[in-house]
């Protein structure tokens, strides 16, 4: 019983960890219909940016120093790569995505020397704690409650602001937005700083958890948030909230087994019988395609 | 009568490149048995053939019939592990296989077709060529199978969803093939090792000495007749069928093109040469292990395609060459500290930078030189580009 309590905990918390990346992924497939290949990097790169800013400065300057940086980070990701490609074809904006991602696993390989860094231990989330009787960290449990503020938060932002009205204009039908009077670039742009805040939030987290940062320990993550929100159906935010947490338990249970070595596999058996049974994800819109 | 027709229709830029082709292959030889053996042009001659070969059939799929497929480097396992099962000789079984008190399989081909031949001189030589020979091609079938299942769910994907559904596949075919109750077959996380490699082909002499050096003259061969076929097969019928695709769907299918079968089948020999390209790779790192068949691998193998322009098969092949020759060989020093000429050394230059310089150059050709080096363009048609060029100037001259 304790063991199935602290798996479903930690599910848990592992869920909310890729509900945070997950938004991001729906919120850019959404307007921009592209795969954000480099945003599982940012994920890492946050976590670079924590383990060498913390070694300088106390934590409550690092902290919002990192959350502004990784913002900045997104922003000129978008502006720098995927703005020129605009009238492009999707595969063109793709590939510039993976090779944004090559880059960044690049440079962090290059400042890192190749050596796995330890994230700092931050004071508050990772002290221990007993729920149930199980012991825990306080991130498992700060966790779940973060994520669902901060989506709380987002969805008001959505639906009852102007910009977020415009975001949904913008996803719904880009070129007639653009006749509307919204300035899509600034959109787009907001979008991504939103989804790189809510992936340096993340990358705390997660990195509390899992302290070893190499710079390939964003693709994992990432290629899974990705899949939580096509499960979710992608551009919908609740659905890769939800989508998220059933990967997080699905995947700390099938740890606990003797078939770990599937961990990884089930997340994407998952996509693929997704893919196939029901394309538009748990709560997607369907998509007429117009010859 | 035939031949002939095909020789009229053979335009003479083509036939210029498989005449140069044929040279350079020959210069392989001549210069592997002249030059110092353990020349780093040979490595990376070696690399570079395994990867022009995945490159152009990764060019068949996403370049020419506009499939957008990044499960390259999991049908490249397929293929290495297939090769690797069956050619380790049973004699090495057990110590490969140790953790798993030995293997299910208890042959190698080669070691069959010696069987027939004799083990010794020539009779081994031709057991080693046939044995090896039917490794690869199964590889390559096997690949072919799996990417056939694969391919009735996944083909029907759009874009993007296709993207991702054949990353997850090559994952999860990396976790089976990590899986340990299926350690007597593929030796779990384990490394294959054993196996002939490209050095194998060495011909030597009664006293063991080598006399003749083949080993980077074998992959690069392998690699050209591969690439031959596949452009035999762009420039059939079918072919024309795939690039119907690419330029769009719908206007396809309303000439007739059955899609379901041609993207099924650009796929499917896409992987057949993926397999082969890999079973080449287990041969040139002489080990095979699932670690290192990652999507980071696909990754490369794309960005290689886009260097040399999706969609040319020349430019694919440029691209491989130069970028395994950049990376492996000439840019090395940016890794090293120091610049190749005088002493001079360079603080930033240390490990990884190499990587850091290339993946910018990677993103400049991405953002401001989409086509590529070669476009959709291949050697033959420049070749007879300039040709004509030529003649209409020899003619606005007389």
């Amino acid at each position: 019983m304790e063991f199935f309590i602290s798996q479903i905990l930690s599910g848990i918390s592992v869920g909310g960890q890729y509900a945070l990346i997950a938004i991001g992924y729906t919120m850019v497939y959404g307007i921009l219909r592209l795969i954000n290949f480099a945003h599982g990097d940012v994920f890492m790169v946050a976590g670079l940016m924590m383990i060498y800013l913390s070694a300088s400065m106390p934590l409550y300057i690092s902290v919002p120093v990192v959350l502004i940086l990784t913002v900045l980070l997104g922003f000129l990701i978008e502006r720098a790569a995927y703005k020129p490609l605009r009238s492009a074809p999707r595969m063109s904006v793709m590939i510039s995505a993976i090779g944004v991602s090559y880059l960044l696993q690049n440079v962090a390989l290059y400042v890192t020397g190749g050596q796995p860094t330890t994230y700092p231990a931050i004071p508050f989330i990772s002290k221990p704690v007993n729920i149930f009787g199980v012991p825990t960290q306080w991130v498992t449990i700060i966790t779940p409650v973060m994520v669902i503020i901060l989506v709380v938060l987002l969805t008001m932002l959505i639906n009852h602001t102007k910009v977020g009205m415009a975001m949904r204009a913008v996803a719904k039908d880009f070129e007639a937005s653009q006749l509307m009077g919204i300035k899509i670039n600034s959109i787009i742009s907001i979008t991504f700083i939103i989804g790189s805040f809510l992936a340096a939030v993340g990358s705390i987290l997660y990195f509390t958890k899992y302290p070893t940062v190499v710079p390939t320990s964003g693709a994992m993550p990432g290629l899974k948030a990705f899949v939580a929100a096509v499960f979710g159906g992608i551009g919908s935010i609740p659905g890769a909230v939800i989508g998220a947490f059933i990967i997080g338990v699905c995947e700390t249970i099938i740890k606990g087994t003797a078939f770990t070595v599937f961990s990884d596999a089930f997340t994407f058996a998952l996509l693929i019988v997704i893919l196939v049974v029901k394309p538009t994800g748990l709560f997607g819109e369907r998509a007429t395609d117009k010859v | 009568m035939e031949h002939q027709l095909n020789r009229k229709k053979m335009s003479s830029g083509a036939l210029i490149t498989v005449i140069v082709t044929v040279i350079l292959l020959v210069a392989v030889i001549v210069l592997e048995n002249t030059m110092n053996a353990n020349s780093m042009l040979f490595t990376v001659l070696k690399k570079a053939a395994v990867y022009s070969l995945v490159a152009v059939s990764l060019n068949l799929v996403n370049g020419f019939t506009g499939l957008f497929s990044l499960g390259q480097a999991g049908f490249m396992l397929l293929g290495a592990y297939t090769y690797g099962i069956l050619t380790i000789p049973a004699e090495m079984r057990e110590s490969v296989y140790y953790i798993y008190q030995g293997s299910a399989i208890n042959f190698s081909l080669q070691g069959l077709f010696q069987g027939l031949f004799g083990t010794a001189g020539v009779g081994g030589a031709i057991g080693l060529i046939l044995g090896v020979l039917l490794a690869i091609i199964l590889a390559g079938l096997v690949a072919a199978g799996f990417a056939y299942l694969i391919g009735l769910p996944v083909l029907r994907l759009k874009s993007d969803y296709l993207a991702i559904a054949t990353l997850g596949f090559a994952e999860i075919i990396r976790a089976v093939f990590q899986w340990d109750k299926l350690g007597r077959v593929t030796n779990g996380a384990n490394m294959l090792k054993g196996f002939p490699t490209f050095s194998s082909f060495n011909i030597k002499d009664a006293s063991g000495a080598v006399a003749v050096r083949l080993s980077a003259f074998m992959p690069l061969l392998i690699a050209a007749l591969c690439i031959f076929v596949i452009i035999l097969l762009i420039n059939s019928s079918y072919g024309r069928a795939f690039k119907a695709i690419r330029e769009d769907e719908i206007a396809a299918e309303a000439m007739g093109i059955n899609l379901a079968k041609h993207k099924q089948m650009s796929f499917c020999i896409s992987s057949f040469f993926s397999g082969v390209a890999g079973a080449l790779f287990a041969m040139f790192a002489a080990t095979v292990q699932a670690r290192s068949f990652t999507s980071a691998m696909t990754y490369e193998i794309l960005l290689i395609v886009v260097i040399g322009g999706i969609g040319s098969v020349s430019g694919s092949v440029l691209a491989s060459f130069l970028y395994i020759f950049c990376s492996e060989w000439w840019l090395r020093f940016l890794d090293s500290g120091a610049l190749p000429f005088g002493n001079i050394s360079v603080p930033f230059f240390r490990n990884g930078f190499r990587m850091v310089v290339f993946s910018v150059i990677i993103m400049i050709i991405v953002l401001f030189f989409r086509r590529g080096i070669m476009g959709t363009n291949e050697f033959s048609d420049l070749i007879n580009q300039t040709r004509r060029k030529a003649k209409t100037k020899k003619e606005a001259a007389e």
